[in-house]
């Protein structure tokens, strides 16, 4: 690849520290180099260009080129099922999101995720108990994961005993958004593929029985429909199903470990936060900004020429919003290699922006909010075995593959 | 040396804020916050602490949150001397000094003035007078309003299909309220946004129960012996028995406390330059009045720099801190309010709202989404350029329109986008009412009218 920068920020050993070549990035806001996608690396420029209708998300709409590392891949696992929101352009997103609102937000659903809060509490609370021996935690394997996956397994309705399949699934179809240069790609789109029809055809069953006895649970909402003239093929719900599951997964994953990370290096705040749980709420936006989990948009494509300034980008070209990057704009955040949990003008992308803006945000949130309190309440001086941990090889989902730490005991 | 007056000013001065509103209290936050230390006095007629308003339309008739609860959050302690129930009376700017209706005078280096608007009443006071005949534009009005809507009234009449008269038709249509909307345009909201979608916001209100009843006037209202109102006769000589009329008619600024003061203040506002700073009754301007808010009116690059008063809740925010920071300022330090106007509005379970000034569009093209849907982004055009723009449940496009004309962009604009439909491939004749019609009138007042609004005999000076 001859994309010296992209294929560095893609490179395994920048995972730890992607920042620096970030800001190395930032100074050509509109990067293009070959036949490359064109990165944009500037808060106020990925934030007007994520409100802006010229810009499609569908892969359609992208005119087929060999340089982008990102698009290629993807594509080829998803063709077992239809395309998800998250890669669809209204008005077929606003129908599916709309729809799959329904039963997870305001205005129809208003309580579900603060009524979820006691479920989420005592999840947290049984991981923490069940840690094990002090001195060897790996936060990721023994908390981190297991808790958005549990959450999220009750959110849809999974019955408990079908959780492993789940992981296994997650993993693969996780691992299927990274852009690993020396896999091989023909193998891994085949493990993907097939993972994504065990996954349909296992939720297809589900769907099926939910269907004859709905819970309260969101996919037997969703797979009832609402009795009004909108309600979802059932491929639609397929690729809806798959796209909660993965994204309310691999994303509070990383939230959750890198802010653990984060904590450990800033001892002080770690502290503060233990003295004022409170201090979660302003915390996790921060550690939106300061190490965002979905570190770039690999998806954007503008369907007729637009102009970035002054930089002509065609019509079909594939675009790389870099939200990690945005995030720590100097021409945007005072201080943006700071991670300040006090910080008041936040508005970072951590989560997206426009209509694709995060879609389980609210319940990420309150996730790491539970998680990392928790933690920094329960936890008797804890420390980093390995600084930096190993990291997943996922660029774009970035976060700690095991984060090893030690502490003195657990607190009850 | 001009330094020096102004580090005085900061440490020692006195600052006075008219008006202890939205605007008012984001201007005295602003002071504090760039340093102002001296003494600040917040003069406020209503009894009551600064409050918010736009939730008194919605959440509060809806019992969804007391009108009473609806104070403004605080961004910092200001430490202000409050005077509060009493209004200013009046202004010696000679001697640099507010009168108060209570026979005080509070002196100021500054002055900020924010006094805002007030309902527009109903023309004839002894009917305005009957029980059961609202307005809404204070606390105490949205709270004896929702009391009364608790009641269950048999029917409500709301006169003015403007933002608010709508908003509180939907309200009652939630309550489960039998409500009739009456306007004089053709549609609801048509001074605002124009006939095209007007249509769309008569749809909804007809498809959600209201009796919508457009180009008619209400003539009169009647009273029954107790003086409670009983019913309303319209032009077209029909009438409609109703126990609860709101009269929602737009507004009036709150200048009248200037007059003889000469200072540039009318009917139409207070006239003040991009800095806020207000203009006397000779086109002069002052260096130590701000004006902010509803009641202020000031010249905007983008809009011809004619004069642009908005009702609109970000204008009165931004506007407060931009004269705030320019109260304290040296004049390169000053900086202008070219601020977008924006506005939202929620009815009908639909989240409206807009940027720009699409009352000044003779064009509008439907960019994105659908009318039948009620999702979609209708963009306004004026002289071949992009001049405001509004989504029915679809803001999160919003902000591109408002770069747009920000950007004096083309209009029709010239490329694709995603949610184009059919009917979005050409403009329609926006269809605002002829302007010397009066409806319930726009939330936007443009005015090319020179600052001093009351015609002035002019005599030349004689040698
Ligand atoms: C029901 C309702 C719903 C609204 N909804 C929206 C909405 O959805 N979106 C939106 O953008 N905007 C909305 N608005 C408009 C928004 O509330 C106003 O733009 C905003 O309140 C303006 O703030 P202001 O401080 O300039 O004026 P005001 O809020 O009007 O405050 C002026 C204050 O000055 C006081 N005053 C007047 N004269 C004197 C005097 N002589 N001495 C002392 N005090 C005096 C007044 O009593 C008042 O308290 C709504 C308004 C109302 C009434």
């Amino acid at each position: 690849m001859k994309q010296g920068i992209l294929s560095d920020i893609l490179d395994y050993s920048n995972r730890a520290n992607p920042y620096p070549l970030y800001e190395e990035l930032r100074k050509t806001p509109v990067f293009h180099d070959g036949d490359g996608p064109y990165v944009i690396s500037k808060y106020h420029d990925i934030q007007s260009l994520l409100h802006d209708p010229r810009l499609s998300s569908e892969a359609r709409n992208l005119a087929a080129t060999a340089g982008d590392p990102l698009a290629e891949s993807e594509d080829e696992g998803a063709a077992a099922l239809p395309p998800s929101f998250l890669k669809l352009d209204p008005p077929e997103h606003d129908r599916l999101r709309r729809m799959t609102n329904r039963p997870f937000g305001p205005p129809h659903s208003p309580h579900r995720i603060e009524g979820m809060r006691d479920d989420l509490k005592g999840i947290v609370t049984g991981l923490i108990d069940n840690l094990g021996d002090p001195a060897r935690i790996d936060l990721v394997d023994q908390f981190a994961y297991p808790f958005p996956v549990t959450m999220i397994c009750r959110l849809l309705g999974v019955p408990r005993e079908d959780e492993p399949r789940f992981h296994v699934w997650a993993d693969t179809l996780a691992a299927s958004l990274d852009p690993d240069p020396d896999a091989d790609a023909k193998e891994r789109d085949k493990i993907t593929h097939d993972a994504r029809m065990e996954l349909g055809m296992y939720l297809a069953g589900l769907i099926e029985e939910r269907r004859k006895n709905p819970g309260d649970d969101m996919l037997s909402q969703l797979a009832a429909g609402h009795g009004q003239d909108e309600s979802m093929s059932t491929m639609e719900l397929l690729s809806t199903a798959a796209l909660l599951l993965i994204a309310g997964h691999e994303t509070t994953v990383n939230l959750i470990t890198n802010g653990m990370l984060t904590l450990l290096r800033n001892p002080d705040v770690l502290k503060q936060l233990r003295e004022t749980p409170g201090l979660a709420v302003p915390m996790v936006e921060e550690l939106l900004r300061f190490e965002p989990p979905v570190q770039l948009l690999p998806q954007r494509t503008p369907l007729v020429d637009i102009e970035v300034r002054g930089v002509t980008i065609p019509k079909g070209s594939s675009m790389w919003l870099i939200l990690a990057s945005g995030n720590r704009d100097p021409d945007r955040f005072e201080n943006p290699d700071r991670f300040d949990p006090y910080r008041k003008d936040i508005q970072h992308l951590g989560l997206g922006s426009g209509i694709h803006s995060c879609f389980g945000a609210p319940l990420a949130r309150l996730e790491a909010q539970l998680a990392l309190s928790e933690l920094a309440r329960r936890l008797e001086n804890p420390r980093l075995v390995e600084d930096p941990p190993p990291y997943r090889q996922n660029a774009v989902l970035r976060g700690p593959r095991h984060l090893q730490v030690t502490c003195d005991g657990i607190r009850p | 040396m001009a330094d020096a007056a102004l580090d005085r000013l900061k440490a020692d001065g006195r600052i006075v804020v008219v008006g202890a509103s939205l605007a008012g209290l984001r201007g005295a936050e602003t002071l504090r916050d760039k340093g102002f230390k001296g003494s600040l006095t917040m003069i406020g007629d209503e009894p009551y602490e600064p409050y918010d308003r736009p939730p008194l339309s919605k959440q509060a008739l809806l019992g969804k949150g007391a009108a009473e609860r609806t104070a403004l959050p605080r961004r910092r302690e200001i430490d202000a001397q409050w005077r509060l129930g009493v209004a200013a009376s009046g202004l010696d700017m000679a001697a640099r000094r507010v009168k108060l209706a209570d026979g005080d005078e509070v002196p100021y280096d500054r002055l900020l003035i924010a006094t805002g608007v007030r309902a527009r009443p109903w023309p004839n006071p002894a009917e305005a007078e009957l029980d059961g005949v609202f307005v809404l534009r204070t606390r105490d009005d949205g709270a004896a309003l929702a009391r009364r809507l608790d009641a269950g009234p048999r029917r409500v009449l709301v006169i003015g299909a403007g933002f608010t008269g709508s908003e509180i038709a939907s309200a009652c249509r939630e309550r489960g309220l039998e409500v009739t909307v009456a306007e004089r345009g053709d549609a609801p909201l048509v001074g605002a946004l124009g006939g095209v979608v007007g249509a769309v916001a008569a749809e909804m209100q007809r498809e959600n129960g209201v009796d919508l009843r457009t180009g008619v006037m209400v003539t009169g209202l009647e009273g029954d012996t107790t003086g409670r109102v009983r019913a309303a006769h319209f032009s077209d000589g029909t009438s409609l028995e109703c126990d609860v009329v709101v009269v929602s008619l737009g507004a009036q600024r709150n200048t009248e406390w200037l007059t003889g003061s000469g200072l540039g203040a009318g009917p139409r506002g207070i006239a003040c330059d991009a800095g806020c700073r207000a203009f006397d009754i000779r086109g002069i301007v002052t260096d130590d009045i701000f004006v902010a808010g509803d009641v202020a009116r000031s010249p905007h690059p983008l809009f011809g720099y004619q004069f642009l008063s908005l009702e609109h809740w970000g204008n009165a925010v931004s506007q407060a801190e931009t004269a705030a920071h320019n109260m304290l300022s040296e004049s390169t330090e000053r900086r202008p309010h070219i601020w977008v106007p924006a506005f939202w509005s929620t009815q009908f379970g639909v989240n409206i709202k807009s940027v720009g000034v699409p009352s000044m569009g003779t064009e509008i093209m439907i960019a994105q989404g659908s009318r039948a849907e009620r999702r979609f982004t209708g963009v306004y055009g004026y002289q071949g350029r992009v001049i405001g723009a509004v989504t029915f449940d679809n803001s999160r496009w919003l902000q591109f329109y408002e770069q747009q004309i920000e950007a004096t962009a083309p209009f029709p604009p010239p490329f694709p986008t995603v949610d184009r439909r059919p009917e979005g491939q050409k403009p329609l004749p926006a269809d605002f009412p002829d302007p010397s019609v009066p409806t319930h009138g726009p939330t936007i007042t443009l005015s090319g009218y020179s600052p001093a609004d009351r015609r002035m005999t002019f005599t030349p000076a004689g040698h």
